[in-house]
């Protein structure tokens, strides 16, 4: 089974809001402090893209249902920081005395450089294609992580079991399913596969439509 | 492995968000583990620097240049990291194209995947529960919300970004555009229109 982030196909969400072109890029001062904070303390190095991915995702349900979008990052953020030894929970309970600025810590100079650098996610090394574009495929199902219980994984509910079409390959990527967890980044070929509308819904919109999704070898088996 | 106790640290944070936030940045420039100048850079690269223009010079470019287009559609990365737009968040980009016969719009179920260096920070609503969970079953309807209304001889392509690739939707020329130099043309592209929720304008 998934959490509660996995919510593509869901029912119940009502409209979607659109915004002006030329709205703030933050609504309140405090979601661009949260972005900061969460890049800024990112740069320390003690967790991968992944982890981050699953820390917001493992809030309980309860908190992720009611958290506002930015609050789902503070939270996460103060959980890794304790989980990684950063910060103990008696830091988060009261700010201790000053330190100096850590040789760790990202500073003000080196802000465009690591935004522009990146962290890019293809490698090298790893299995060659199992799969060509035009093959059909079906994806696992159930859709678990299969290293770790309850782990983090990219192939939503909605998809799973579903038969698709591989349409491109964009070679060895970082398998989030065993990174997130300090496994190893374990590269994979990863597809593009596209799905009929039909596959997915009992009540497509048009039985041309077609959703795409990035999945990697070990999401797929040849159908 | 995933610690699935209720008991998060995050709970002895105060509640209110805004003081959560402010709480954790006092905690991590005490502790020396962030400088609050870096802070205001990051954000200033948000706010002014990386937008939705930075994309819209690409697609100009690409309705200006059969060529550019051609090379964009087959590998999207080196193209766009020659005009500085490679980064965070856009380390591997796939640029799809629309036509009279598909209509492309891109969504992250998951959470909130976006090509930063061409689009910037994702607006509120790419970010909502709402376009999350409907995009990838109604996209017509949601199409509808954004005042977009396909025929049906046009078949829609949601990507669902579920990996690192970042997708970016280049919208077919408007009509009325021939011999428009690039930034006139960059002028009509909206950020909308390049994640699929929207069209480019028309000149007026």
């Amino acid at each position: 089974m998934t959490r509660a982030h996995d919510m593509g196909g869901r029912f119940g969400d009502g409209a979607v809001r659109p915004e002006p072109e030329d709205a703030p890029v933050f609504a309140e001062d405090w979601h661009a402090r949260a972005l900061a904070v969460t890049l800024a303390a990112g740069a320390l190095g003690l967790w991968n893209i992944d982890m981050s991915r699953h820390a917001r995702e493992r809030l309980s349900p309860k908190d992720y249902v009611r958290f506002s979008y930015y609050e789902k990052w503070i939270s996460a953020l103060a959980d890794l920081l304790v989980e990684t030894g950063a910060l103990t929970e008696d830091d988060l309970r009261e700010a201790g005395p000053e330190n100096t600025l850590s040789e760790k810590a990202l500073t003000a100079d080196k802000v465009a450089r690591v935004l522009a650098k990146g962290g890019p996610a293809d490698r090298k090394g790893g299995p060659a294609p199992r799969f060509a574009p035009g093959q059909a495929v079906r994806t696992r199902l159930p859709a678990d992580n299969v290293l770790v219980s309850g782990g983090h994984s990219r192939l939503p509910r909605y998809v799973a079991g579903a038969l698709g079409y591989v349409l491109r390959c964009h070679g060895n990527h970082v398998l989030p399913d065993s990174n997130a967890h300090r496994l190893g980044e374990a590269p994979e070929p990863l597809y593009a596969v596209r799905f009929s509308a039909r596959a997915l819904w009992a009540h497509p919109e048009h039985p041309d439509d077609e959703v795409v999704l990035d999945l990697w070898q070990s999401y797929l088996e040849p159908a | 492995m995933p610690h699935d106790d209720d008991d998060h640290p995050h709970a002895l944070l105060p509640p209110d968000p805004a003081l959560r936030v402010k709480a954790l940045e006092t905690i991590l420039v005490r502790k020396g583990l962030v400088d609050p100048a870096a802070l205001d850079e990051i954000i200033d690269t948000y706010e002014n620097r990386i937008g939705p223009r930075n994309g819209a010079r690409v697609v100009a470019r690409a309705w200006a240049d059969p060529e550019f287009k051609a090379a964009l559609l087959a590998d999207a990365t080196p193209l766009i990291a020659d005009l500085g737009f490679y980064g965070r968040q856009g380390e591997h980009v796939v640029v799809v194209e629309n036509t009279p016969a598909q209509h492309n719009m891109v969504v992250c179920t998951l959470c909130s995947c976006y090509p930063w260096p061409l689009l910037g920070i994702p607006p509120g609503w790419y970010k909502s529960d709402a376009y999350r969970a409907r995009a990838v079953r109604e996209p017509r309807k949601v199409l509808a919300e954004f005042g977009v209304t396909l025929p049906p001889e046009t078949s829609v392509r949601v990507w669902d970004s579920t990996a690192e690739v970042r997708y970016l939707v280049l919208p077919m020329r408007p009509g009325g555009t021939e011999g428009m130099g690039e930034d006139d043309l960059a002028a009509l592209v909206t950020r909308d229109s390049m994640i699929g929720t929207g069209l480019p304008g028309v000149p007026s």
